[in-house]
């Protein structure tokens, strides 16, 4: 069984920032939800991996003495100053929650499993990636998320969107939203990065077009700093 | 009347300029809308079973209890019992389901029964490969090899390779798609909008559904990444559109990130045994190579090697080995990149035992070069020194520093046609004043939106707000796919054209009210005026008022690949410096350098940005990526971002860009930039890493393993 500190099996009154997720944990989370593995990934994996190791796994996700799903459960999610009500399976990420049951897509699900950072949403205050945090434990919670979406309304530019603008820190796109929250999240608590500073946002997100020039300086102007010019590093 | 050629320099106010992609609020606000993004009311999300086995016949399918399962609305089988599986995450059937969860577990709920029959995964030398799954495909000579070799004052031999890597794309491949009625919306992550119809109308065809390509509207107004892997339908694209026959409803459906990986982007490996000869002053004059390589169960194209550099005498043979591994898909450049370390590796080694710096012995042997870029190869290998302070870094090969971190520089060059693709522009301007250039291409991130508005822009004298560019949708005029860096030449004759044929109605228009005849007029600056004098003017929007409620309608066509606005064939030249721990294996790139010509830059910052990211994608190539298979199960080993690893903003050092501009370069008109500068990071990283260590890394990529072996195979025996 998890121990109660163990994501699995943990008080849904623990805020996320207080015990964050590590890939190692989420891993276990995985094995005992079925969340983030596809569909032809688990058949694959029950051609070669033993029984054994499903069985041992956790079972669904379960707080003390309060047991949730496997049917749906309506929940309250906290999302940019709003209280959306949705009804999800335990089961549901925070991101597919998101994209799929409200509409708002900002957030990427690229790797599903906690490495490149296009889901980044921020968290009471945290970047978080939102593949994996389950849509119910957010609710329960009641964590305070941020999107995208909450950065500037329709029509206008958040300065930190403008300065990605500004930098061509994106090609494709389709990473800038969870560099951008990653990049707000960081700014938030240093506001006046350097540019070799600035690299430290940005370490836990990847991007395949290669806009990493671009977004660091886009991060430098952000928070008032001197951009270098063509050619620095 | 205004013609069709490029205003010289002095005239351009947009045109080469640093403008920021006219699109970049949309995305970096999160408002952009990706074929991912789609949600419609009542969508279904697809899922698709895929094969475990690398080669097998299926025996039966039984999908009754996935049927059954909650939420599933339709069931489409791909393949048939009795048909064949050859390769892992082949796709077998699809379903849609009400939400995704369910999706996936009614994929569990299929049963299906194999026949698994031998199959082969490993990428292995020809010899080892053995007969069944090799097949030589080219065997060429050229002048006298062998008494070239004879009469060489050195001669060098030494193996090299570049492994399978995968396209990786952000945004997996797929599509959003519903009909209504008898039309069909085809939200396509794709770099063809305007041949997806044509492609899906034939295919559904043939599975008994008749659909016109009129009737498709492809439609990708973004889309997140293709570099070559996103060209066809798919066998998703046709499952997608029968599902949503059948159900009646949208359906969406988007490779997981595992299939992704496993069959939906993979560039052919490329190893090779070269011997290459030279006179002791450093004259190329001999090369020989036998190659192989695999591209899955197909065969991959024998490359023309050497690469840029190419002596007469020569002899060259090409082995393609079959592999039961996800089918090939063009990778940025195909084949360059695994030509180009094939062949400026095996220089590099070459003038190393020359005793020359390789710098000099490219110079030595440009005279070979037979794309007609020997004097920009000699400028811009001098750019590049300069920038990488070249003469003070480099060493005669190994680091004789004390201490386990070693440096290193290294060089490379390479070539690319390009030229324009087919392209049709509409361009409208409207009586009050609102212009709109529309095109069926599309935008992959490399900022056609934005050139597309830039030119024209330009040709009207107007600020770029001034126009609305139109892209991503099949319902506009028919432009090519985006390919082997063709786009910006095509869109941008066409655009130029359209843009220029419209103006040349409103100059008419407006001609009698100024006392001048058309040709006599220009548009510059928001005004039409007389040209030689601009005090007889008037406004835009005063110029357009005179359309009297008529829109003046006009388009324009690229003429051909290299019409008289566009041309093909660019050079550039790389350098890098890396730092290796001799230790643990683990290479640092220190600096990278890129000198690059594409003719006529239309958005200087945006052009800069394909090269510092073809830097970047090569930087991961040349260090972490490789599609591992393994050889007993025929699985890949790491089709997840954890274990197929992309550079992060840590790995990838100073990256400094150059682009030639200027006479001899802007009046070739605009070529394409995505695939050149993404062809020599692999050659100059692992050169960068023989000069610091003093030994060849013979494979790709440059992991500390491969160090660590090459290494050890150098250390003298302990015995």
């Amino acid at each position: 069984m998890p121990k109660p500190d163990e994501p699995n099996g943990r008080d849904p009154n623990d805020r996320p920032d207080k015990k964050r997720l590590g890939r190692r944990d989420f891993v276990k989370m995985v094995g005992g939800t079925g969340v983030a593995v596809s569909a032809a990934g688990a058949l694959i994996g029950e051609a070669l991996l033993p029984r054994k190791a499903a069985a041992e796994a956790a079972p669904a996700v379960a707080a003390p003495g309060k047991v949730m799903g496997p049917a749906a459960v309506p929940i309250t999610l906290h999302i940019n100053g709003e209280d959306k009500n949705l009804t999800v399976e335990p089961r549901v990420t925070l991101l597919d929650a998101l994209r799929d049951r409200l509409d708002i897509t900002g957030a990427k699900r690229v790797c599903d499993r906690g490495t490149c950072g296009a889901c980044t949403v921020i968290i009471d205050k945290k970047a978080v990636y939102s593949c994996t945090v389950l849509a119910i434990d957010a609710a329960a919670s009641g964590a305070q998320i941020e999107t995208i979406e909450s950065l500037a309304p329709e029509g206008q530019l958040h300065p930190l969107s403008q300065a990605f603008v500004d930098n061509d820190g994106q090609q494709c796109g389709f990473c800038t939203p969870g560099f951008v929250m990653a990049a707000k999240a960081y700014l938030d608590e240093h506001p006046h990065p350097t540019y070799d500073e600035a690299k430290a946002a940005l370490g836990g997100n990847l991007c395949r077009c290669g806009t990493y020039m671009g977004v660091r300086r886009a991060v430098v102007q952000a928070g008032g700093g001197t951009v270098p010019g063509q050619g620095g590093a | 009347m205004a013609d069709y050629h490029w205003p010289p320099a002095e005239k351009r106010s947009l045109i080469g300029k640093r403008i920021s992609r006219i699109d970049g609020p949309w995305k970096s606000s999160g408002r952009a809308k990706y074929t991912f993004d789609i949600n419609r009311p009542g969508l279904l999300y697809g899922k698709m079973l895929m094969s475990p086995h690398a080669h097998a016949k299926i025996v039966s399918i039984d999908t009754s209890a996935a049927e059954k399962m909650p939420g599933v609305k339709g069931v489409q089988l791909m393949l048939q019992p009795d048909d064949e599986v050859l390769w892992v995450g082949q796709e077998i059937l699809a379903l849609a389901a009400e939400t995704e969860e369910q999706s996936r577990d009614a994929v569990r709920a299929v049963k299906i029964t194999y026949d698994p029959l031998p199959f082969f995964s490993r990428e292995a030398a020809p010899d080892k490969a053995g007969a069944a799954n090799t097949k030589v495909t080219s065997e060429v000579t050229a002048g006298d090899p062998d008494t070239a070799f004879k009469q060489a004052d050195v001669v060098h031999e030494g193996t090299y390779g570049v492994p399978v890597i995968t396209h990786c794309c952000l945004e997996s491949h797929g599509q959003a798609m519903e009909w209504d009625g008898d039309q069909l919306r085809y939200w396509a992550s794709t770099q063809g909008v305007s041949t997806l119809s044509g492609d899906l109308s034939t295919a559904l065809g043939k599975q008994g559904i008749t659909v016109p390509p009129g009737n498709i509207e492809v439609i990708t107004p973004v889309m997140g990444g293709g570099f070559g892997s996103k060209f066809p339908i798919d066998t998703w694209g046709i499952a997608c559109a029968q599902l949503a026959k059948k159900t009646g409803r949208a359906v969406k459906m988007l490779l997981e990130r595992d299939h992704e990986l496993m069959v939906a982007g993979a560039r052919p490996s490329m190893h090779a045994k070269v011997r290459v000869a030279a006179t002791k002053d450093g004259t190329l004059t001999a090369w020989e190579s036998e190659t192989w390589g695999t591209g899955g169960t197909g065969a991959g194209g024998a490359p023309p090697l050497p690469y840029v550099i190419i002596p007469a005498n020569r002899r060259t043979s090409y082995t393609n080995v079959l592999t039961n591994m996800g089918p090939i898909r063009a990778w940025r450049a195909p084949n360059h990149p695994q030509m180009c370390v094939l062949t400026l590796c095996a220089l590099d080694d070459l003038s190393d035992k020359l005793g020359m710096d390789p710098v000099d012995f490219l110079k030595k042997n440009l005279n070979l070069t037979t794309n007609g870029r020997a004097q920009d190869y000699a400028a811009e290998l001098d750019i590049a020194s300069q920038l990488m302070d070249w003469k003070t870094k480099y060493h005669p090969r190994g680091d004789k520093s004390a201490g386990h971190i070693k440096r290193g520089v290294g060089v490379s060059l390479h070539t690319w046609g390009g030229g324009g693709g087919p392209s049709n522009c509409q361009c409208v301007i409207n009586p009050d004043g609102s212009v709109t250039v529309s095109l069926g291409t599309q935008d992959l991130g490399v900022g056609t939106r934005t050139v597309v508005t830039i030119v024209a822009a330009e040709t009207l004298g107007l600020p770029l707000e001034g126009v609305t560019a139109n892209i991503g949708d099949s319902k506009y005029p028919a432009s090519g796919p985006s390919g082997g860096s063709t786009t910006v030449g095509g869109v941008s004759s066409a655009t130029r054209r359209a843009a220029t044929n419209a103006l040349n109605e409103l100059l008419a228009k407006v001609a009698p009210s100024l006392n001048a005849t058309p040709d006599q007029l220009e548009a510059v600056g928001g005004k039409i005026q007389v040209i030689a004098d601009p005090s007889r003017n008037i406004d835009w929007k005063a110029a357009c008022a005179k359309l009297a409620g008529t829109p003046i309608t006009a388009t324009g066509s690229r003429q051909a690949r290299n019409d008289d606005l566009i041309s093909s064939g660019v050079g550039g030249v790389q350098m890098a410096e890396v730092s290796v721990d001799i230790e643990t294996g683990i290479v640092k790139v220190e600096k990278m350098v890129a000198v690059q010509d594409v003719g006529l830059v239309m958005d200087l910052k945006t052009a800069e940005s394909q090269v510092y990211g073809a830097l970047i994608m090569g930087v991961t190539y040349a260090l972490y990526e490789e599609k591992l298979m393994d050889a007993q199960t025929g699985i890949c080993l790491n089709p997840n971002m954890e274990f197929y690893k992309l550079a992060g903003i840590n790995d990838v050092g100073e990256l400094v860009v150059h682009m030639m501009t200027g006479p001899g370069y802007d009046e070739r008109g605009p070529i394409g930039i995505g695939e050149p500068p993404t062809v020599s990071p692999g050659a100059v990283l692992s050169n960068a890493v023989a000069n610091a260590i003093g030994v060849r890394v013979p494979e790709l990529p440059l992991t500390p393993a491969n160090v660590l072996a090459a290494l050890n195979a150098s250390a003298p025996s302990k015995a």
